[in-house]
């Protein structure tokens, strides 16, 4: 088996991607964001709940994409889950450097999400890793209400 | 050059003829399947535009100079080549463009803006590439034109029974596509054109999956306006063309300004030379221009009834093989295709599948195809295809079905 391949598709992400996890409505979600990767077609839906402190609470999505893309979403949920605002923006700049630079060595904080380090080898897939983390960031950003965002701006 | 008879083309041998196809890919002999979106070059196309450079080249229509005078000589004999090419009456009818999508955006803006008023419509179908959806789409917005479509039917080929309430007296032009670029459907030109006339309306026909794979005669086809790519057909990026039949040619404005289109300029007003230079504002892609030349003499040398059975051929054999693979969907009609399969598979999502055969040296296309309409049509976010030319081989397909197997064993 071709070794890129393994790398990129490793057994969790092919995991994750099968039966992502948090994966459904938040029905009492505070901010709900479209997310949409219209080159690909890939699009998500994520709720979020916050806690007292503005931290993240509780997340969920749901929405149709690539391997990748769930994978990315389902691998996000779990670890984003309980997480500061500060935390998450810090994760979200870790794991931008974990898929886009060959060099980057990454912290010890992103725990299992190194498993997508693999598609920093195929630049065209990068909006699909980090569809889901922009949802997110507009998530904290607009912090009520709906939103949506696009990674080709228009 | 490996012609064996007017009629018997040795399809292995004239591999060869393309230097690319000796590329490696990730390590595996390259399998290129993606010539709907470009096809590749055969060395006659590379060396007549190494010989243009090295001996020809310089400005045309205005040096008085040797140079310039090969330079325009080898410009208008290619125009005349692909007016003869495409069985238009004259040379005259040929404007040289980028492609296929300048062409459209040539007729819907130059024509479209003289000619089309509010409450016009022009009919288009859902099966258009976006290079013949969004030009209409602005002129429409500019003018209070309408849009309307001809619905496609579940097995990929046009709802003709609704042709007669759709295609009425307000339908100014019919445009639409001879080949679909996803799924391969076949339109029938003629008969469509036919009724268009019959109401009066123009028609523009987007051959950009045609021009290259099947024999074309405008006159045959009685179209108005055909648009076409170069580089889709053995020719280099960046030239194409526009027929439009005499008459209305004559009848269509300026579109760009500037040198090579003028009869005189003073300061306030111009006046413009007749139909095409009218239309060929600047320094054309001579180069280009040549190149297509040499590209149309290759394929005719093939012949274009040879390379359409061929390609068939190959497109049957694979929709035959892929329909094999468990949880596969073929999109497109099951008999009288063009050169080209899309395709969805239920173990992978089209990206992760063009992904994984990438690394195996197999080029295909996954995504929307520039058709998104027609996507949503299917109720699919998008597809896998493989697209095929006359330097494809069996042996390539059946490779082809090894790395998808392979693949579904290793996304299921």
């Amino acid at each position: 088996m071709n070794a890129e391949i393994e790398e990129l598709y490793q057994e969790v992400i092919l995991d994750h991607s099968r039966r992502p996890r948090n994966f459904g409505e938040l029905a009492d979600a505070a901010v709900r964001v479209h997310g949409d990767n219209p080159a690909c077609g890939d699009e998500i839906h994520l709720g979020v709940k916050f806690d007292a402190g503005g931290g993240l609470q509780d997340i969920k999505f749901t929405g149709h994409g690539c391997a990748i893309s769930q994978a990315s979403a389902s691998l996000m949920t779990m670890k984003l889950s309980g997480k500061n605002r500060a935390e998450v923006m810090e994760m979200l700049q870790a794991f931008h450097n974990l898929v886009t630079d060959e060099r980057s060595e990454a912290p010890k904080t992103l725990g299992d999400l190194v498993v997508m380090r693999g598609v920093r080898k195929f630049p065209q897939r990068v909006k699909c890793a980090m569809l889901a983390w922009r949802a997110v960031e507009q998530a904290l950003e607009q912090g009520t209400g709906e939103a949506s965002i696009s990674t080709e701006p228009a | 050059m490996h012609q064996i008879a007017t009629r018997a083309v040795d399809w292995h041998a004239i591999r060869e003829d393309f230097p690319i196809l000796r590329e490696r890919a990730h390590g595996h002999p390259l399998i290129y399947f993606d010539s709907a979106a470009t096809s590749q070059k055969p060395r006659a196309v590379i060396d007549a535009l190494r010989r243009y450079y090295e001996h020809e080249n310089a400005n045309v229509h205005r040096g008085l100079h040797e140079l310039s005078s090969r330079a325009t000589e080898a410009y208008e004999k290619a125009r005349q080549r692909v007016a003869t090419y495409l069985g238009a009456t004259d040379a005259e009818e040929i404007v040289f463009t980028r492609g296929t999508t300048e062409s459209i955006n040539l007729v819907a803006q130059a024509w479209g803006g003289k000619f089309i008023r509010a409450g016009d419509v022009i009919l288009l179908t859902e099966m258009e590439h976006h290079s013949n959806l969004v030009p209409w789409q602005l002129l429409a917005e500019r003018t209070g034109a309408r849009l309307r479509f001809v619905p496609v039917l579940d097995d990929g080929t046009l709802d003709l029974e609704q042709l007669a309430s759709l295609l009425t007296g307000e339908v100014k032009i019919f445009a639409f596509t001879h080949i679909s670029n996803s799924l391969g459907t076949i339109n029938p030109v003629s008969e469509l054109c036919q009724k268009a006339r019959a109401v009066g309306a123009l028609t523009l026909v987007d051959g950009a999956q045609s021009a290259g794979h099947l024999p074309i005669n405008v006159e045959e086809l009685g179209c108005d306006f055909l648009a076409f790519s170069g580089h889709k057909m053995c020719g280099p990026t960046g030239i194409g063309g526009l027929y439009a039949r005499a008459e209305i040619l004559d009848s269509i404005p300026p579109w760009h300004g500037g040198g090579e289109m003028i009869v005189s300029v003073t300061l306030e007003k111009s006046a413009f030379k007749k139909a095409p230079h009218r239309f060929e504002a600047g320094t054309p892609n001579i180069a280009g221009a040549v190149g297509l030349a040499a590209a149309i003499d290759y394929i005719e040398q093939l012949g274009r009834p040879a390379i359409f059975e061929h390609d068939s051929n190959l497109a049957n054999y694979a929709t035959q093989r892929l329909s094999e693979l468990p949880g596969m969907h073929i999109f497109g009609p099951t008999k009288q295709r063009g050169a080209l399969v899309g395709f969805v598979m239920d173990a992978a999502h089209p990206h992760d599948l063009t992904t994984f055969a990438d690394q195996y040296g197999l080029a295909l296309r996954g995504g929307h195809h520039c058709n998104q309409p027609l996507m949503r049509r299917f109720g699919v976010p998008g597809t896998t295809r493989a697209s095929f030319y006359f330097y494809n081989t069996t042996e390539e397909i059946d490779q082809m079905i090894e790395i998808l197997s392979a693949a579904v064993r290793f996304f299921s």
